[in-house]
């Protein structure tokens, strides 16, 4: 496995002292394969992604276990960390505008992780960030080298960045909500670069997004995040076919579809996620589920298992119904 | 097309929650210090108008240069005059050009802004490129040109200091009035054809009110340096009246028989204007959390 | 770039002509003829008429607007009433003094503040932090005159390193270099407190943007982080600042080249104006204008050299 993590719980400090925002979530990913994270906002899966960076903000806890290659990257000095990052593992972010530095023109952003970790120098980096930039097909790469990320569009931008991702020949890529903040064509082209890129180099990718649709047309695997922890698990097509938590089935039933009568009302989930509170008996979700029974807010929900690899968190995962 | 807000946004503001607990803390810390501060300068001056140990300009040429002691805490200066009287009847000079200037500045100021906000397009243009200017104009060479041929004294000293201060009350009122008028409420009561005036002080007023009271707290504080600047030269304050610029001025004449004698004033106006300071800044944050991020 | 600096060269001659006009007109209003100030009270009538044809001063006011401008621009900035000589090289061996001052200080300020202001935002929250923000509103709230006053009294009346004022020229440059050392520090560090302010907070705003953790993300340090991506993003507000600041700078010169004695630009003003020596104070406030504009412009430029999206707003 290229990477496991096992029982990973992340603490971070607030003023009402250190808050749980990710609880014993375990998980692993091939070479080659994709997982999709899929979870509302606040459900921790954007500080998982930075947990295998060891980029979670200052004053975070870690604790459990990140095996990447084979080498544990929980309390692994900060030196280790950055050899790894940008070269072995690499990022993608939501919003390319911020994301990207705006004073530095675009082909110097891209050459910088090949200057940092393959130690070439300034001319060399920016020849290849040109040929980077070709490769996630932007056209005119050396006109987009010599621009400024203002100067480009949405689209331009992101590909801008998966081209700095890709510099070093990471075999991890965590793309958070890559395509969040961009049209829905610009979107289709994005994801499939990714997956392109995916298929060529053999990279694992770790696709954080809000947007079921998104996660099942890309990934292999999903994990569905509610409050910090792991609700369900497993392949794409047998999760979103055949959801055993009713957090999934909200999730599933919450996003428009094609086909359905014109002026259907959209089914939303009642409620707020709820604050992180590692004091709290029972399941997250009990206070918004249209299936909670007393015994969901007073025990924590057993793991059910559904064939190879489906797990879901739930008192009642055997008798979720499956999604029309 | 709004974008779905990632908890990788969320995170940024849970980046700095570890440090926020102490900044509170700090942002009480310096209004309770600062009103402290500002509040002994407003008893000291109270103080002197009703009784002060000696009369702050008795001469007494027998006692001069004394140091300090029971019957002179502070010492005596070239003239024998009881310092520590006249620290305390300085504070009548700093607070009265303070009230005065911040005064004009905001009587016009306010004024100035407020029709720029209203009128738009060339009103608007002239009166801030006006403001830009003035801004611009070194403020105490300003106050010099205007005393030295007016004939230095308070009155000048204060003028000139307000003058300066209404470009910047004019520029703070534009741009916060600006941000009022354009919210929801300010255009129903316009589409509600309420005049410009009665929706500036229904509106606009009250809700750029913390915004200008910091503002005046803090060139309350930049008056002060100013008018002691303008004494220290001879162009503020003129005998009788007690001034810490002056006492400075007055104290370095006699650094090498007195060295003591260039504290006391000196203590007096950074204490007062670090009380003002810390209250603007501590007003900031208890008003205004939005104001917060810029210091 | 280049359509940038020509607009900003266009601005700044502009606002440059604008800066003449108001400071001619405003010298028309103060009162006092400076005939009348040059006989002194007893004159008679027709001598201060005479003295004033002599000077030109009864001519209409754009023709002796025009012939300032004239002259100035071929280096005739005319005769200084009170001196008798030409104002020229009077005002250029002012700046002699001032100029030198006013970079050292400046050069102080922004060395003390960028250093102070990394440091404290790099450690926001933290002891270091709180140390250095109380110490920059206590290096606000000291007049720059009296710490003037107090580093003479610890360096020349107590340690006797230094004299307490004066100048002894630019022909023994260490010593003249010496003397300008304690005004440059009494006008550096106050305005090193404002730049230490606005630094801080510049710079924290910049490390709170997304382009940081991409910068994390690539392997970049801490540290590097913080010199090569945050702080060419901090670098503009704190430019600005310090553009803005340094009329104030000038302002406070004037009154610490009375504290040292400093025959410089302040002094020079200072007496022009109580001799009512128009001609002098309107070339000397407008040699200060130019300076403050001029380095404006100039920090426009450094500005749109950093940020390319300034250079593009030019169209």
């Amino acid at each position: 496995m290229l990477l496991e993590v096992a029982d990973l719980t992340v603490d971070v400090a607030t003023p009402r002292g250190l808050q749980r925002v990710v609880e014993g979530t375990s998980f692993s990913l091939g070479e080659g394969e994709s997982l999709g994270v899929v979870g509302e906002s606040g459900s921790g899966k954007t500080m998982t992604a930075l947990a295998l960076m060891a980029l979670a903000p200052a004053g975070a806890r870690l604790s459990g276990s990140i095996r990447f290659e084979g080498r544990e990257l929980v309390g692994a000095p900060e030196e280790d960390m950055l050899r790894l990052r940008g070269d072995r593992i690499a990022m993608i972010f939501q919003e390319p505008m911020t994301a990207l530095n705006p004073l530095h023109s675009v082909g110097a952003q891209v050459a910088e992780p090949l200057m940092l970790h393959r130690g070439v120098d300034k001319r060399e980096a920016r020849r290849r960030a040109v040929d980077l930039l070709e490769r996630v097909r932007l056209a005119e790469p050396e006109r987009a080298a010599r621009s400024y990320p203002f100067e480009l569009s949405g689209g331009e931008r992101q590909r801008a960045m998966i081209a700095m991702a890709i510099g070093c020949g990471p075999r991890l890529i965590i793309a958070d909500e890559p395509t969040t903040a961009l049209d829905v064509t610009v979107q289709a082209a994005i994801l499939a670069l990714i997956d392109g890129l995916r298929s060529e180099s053999k990279m694992a990718v770790l696709l954080v997004s809000h947007d079921l649709a998104v996660i099942a047309g890309h990934c292999d695997r999903v994990i569905v995040m509610y409050a910090g922890m792991i609700m369900e698990s497993g392949p794409v097509e047998t999760v979103l076919r055949e959801p055993r938590n009713p957090y999934t089935l909200a999730l599933l039933e919450a996003r428009p579809r094609p086909g359905a009568p014109r002026g259907a009302r959209l089914k939303t989930i009642p409620g707020a996620p709820p604050a992180h509170d590692q004091h709290r008996t029972g399941c997250a979700f009990a206070g918004r589920c249209a299936l909670t029974i007393p015994v969901c807010r007073t025990t924590a929900p057993p793991v059910a298992q559904f064939g190879a690899n489906h797990v879901s968190r739930c008192h009642r995962a055997g008798e979720v119904g499956f999604a029309s | 097309m709004r974008r779905d807000r990632s908890e990788a946004e969320s995170l940024g503001r849970v980046t700095f929650a570890p440090f926020r607990a102490p900044f509170r803390l700090r942002g009480g810390l310096s209004l309770w210090l600062g009103a402290a501060l500002v509040a002994m300068l407003i008893l000291a001056a109270a103080l002197s108008l009703v009784w002060t140990p000696y009369p702050p300009t008795a001469i007494d040429i027998p006692h001069k240069l004394a140091p300090p002691s029971a019957a002179h805490w502070f010492g005596t200066d070239n003239l024998g005059r009881d310092v520590a009287s006249q620290i305390l009847a300085g504070s009548r000079i700093s607070i009265l050009v303070g009230v005065i200037a911040v005064g004009i500045g905001l009587a016009f100021g306010v004024v100035l802004g407020l029709v720029a906000a209203f009128s738009k397009g060339l009103v608007e243009d002239g009166i801030m490129k006006l403001s830009d200017f003035v801004f611009a104009f070194p403020a105490l060479l300003l106050a010099i040109m205007l005393t030295s041929t007016f004939g230095p004294g308070v009155v000048n000293a204060i003028v000139a200091i307000g003058v300066y201060n209404v470009p910047i009350i004019a520029k703070l009122t534009r741009a916060t009035a600006n941000g009022v008028l354009s919210r929801e409420y300010a255009l129903a009561a316009r589409a509600a054809g309420r005049g410009p005036i009665a929706i500036a002080v229904d509106h606009v007023l009250p809700n750029i009110a913390p915004a200008l009271i910091v503002q005046a707290t803090i060139q309350f504080a930049i008056a002060i340096l100013a008018e002691a600047a303008l004494s220290y030269l001879g162009l503020g304050a003129q005998p009788p009246q007690v001034s810490w610029g002056k006492m400075l001025a007055d104290a370095q004449n006699v650094l090498y028989n007195a060295p003591g004698l260039a504290l006391y004033p000196g203590i007096a106006i950074a204490l007062s204007v670090l009380g003002l300071n810390l209250l603007g800044d501590g007003l900031r944050d208890a008003l205004d959390p939005k104001l917060k991020a810029r210091s | 770039m280049l359509l940038y600096v020509g607009q900003r060269i266009a601005l700044f001659v502009a606002t440059l002509l604008i800066a003449s006009v108001v400071v001619f007109a405003v010298m028309q209003i103060l009162p006092g003829n400076a005939a009348e100030t040059m006989l002194g009270s007893t004159a008679t009538p027709e001598a201060v008429a005479a003295l004033s044809h002599k000077l030109g001063l009864d001519l209409p006011a754009y023709v002796r607007y025009a012939r300032w401008i004239g002259g100035a621009l071929h280096g005739d900035l005319g005769v200084s009433y009170a001196y008798g000589s030409p104002i020229g090289p009077l005002i250029a061996s002012s700046l002699a003094v001032s100029a030198p001052l006013a970079l050292m200080a400046m050069t102080l300020a922004a060395a003390i503040g960028l250093a102070a202001g990394v440091y404290a935002a790099d450690r926001r929250g933290r002891a270091g932090d709180a140390i250095v923000m109380g110490a920059s509103q206590i290096g606000i709230a000291v007049p720059n005159f009296w710490l003037a006053i107090l580093l003479v009294l610890v360096f020349a009346v107590t340690m006797r390193l230094v004299p307490a004022g004066g100048f002894p020229g630019w022909q023994n440059p260490a010593r003249a270099f010496g003397a300008l050392i304690l005004p440059a520090i009494a006008l550096g560090v106050v305005q090193a407190a404002i730049v230490t302010r606005v630094a801080r907070s510049a710079l924290i705003e910049a490390l709170n943007e997304d382009f940081m953790r991409t910068a994390r993300a690539k392997g970049v340090s801490r540290r590097a982080a913080l010199w090569r991506h945050a702080l060419p993003n901090a670098l503009t507000p704190i430019l600005t600042i310090m553009g803005l600041q340094f009329a104030n700078l000038i302002a406070g010169a004037i009154v610490v080249e009375n504290v040292f004695v400093l025959p410089g630009l302040g002094r020079l003003m200072l007496q022009s104006i109580s001799n009512r020596d128009t001609l002098v104070v309107e070339n000397g406030v407008m040699l200060l204008a130019l300076i403050v504009i001029g380095l404006n412009f100039v920090v426009d430029i450094a500005c749109a050299a950093i940020d390319p999206r300034l250079r593009a707003s030019a169209a």
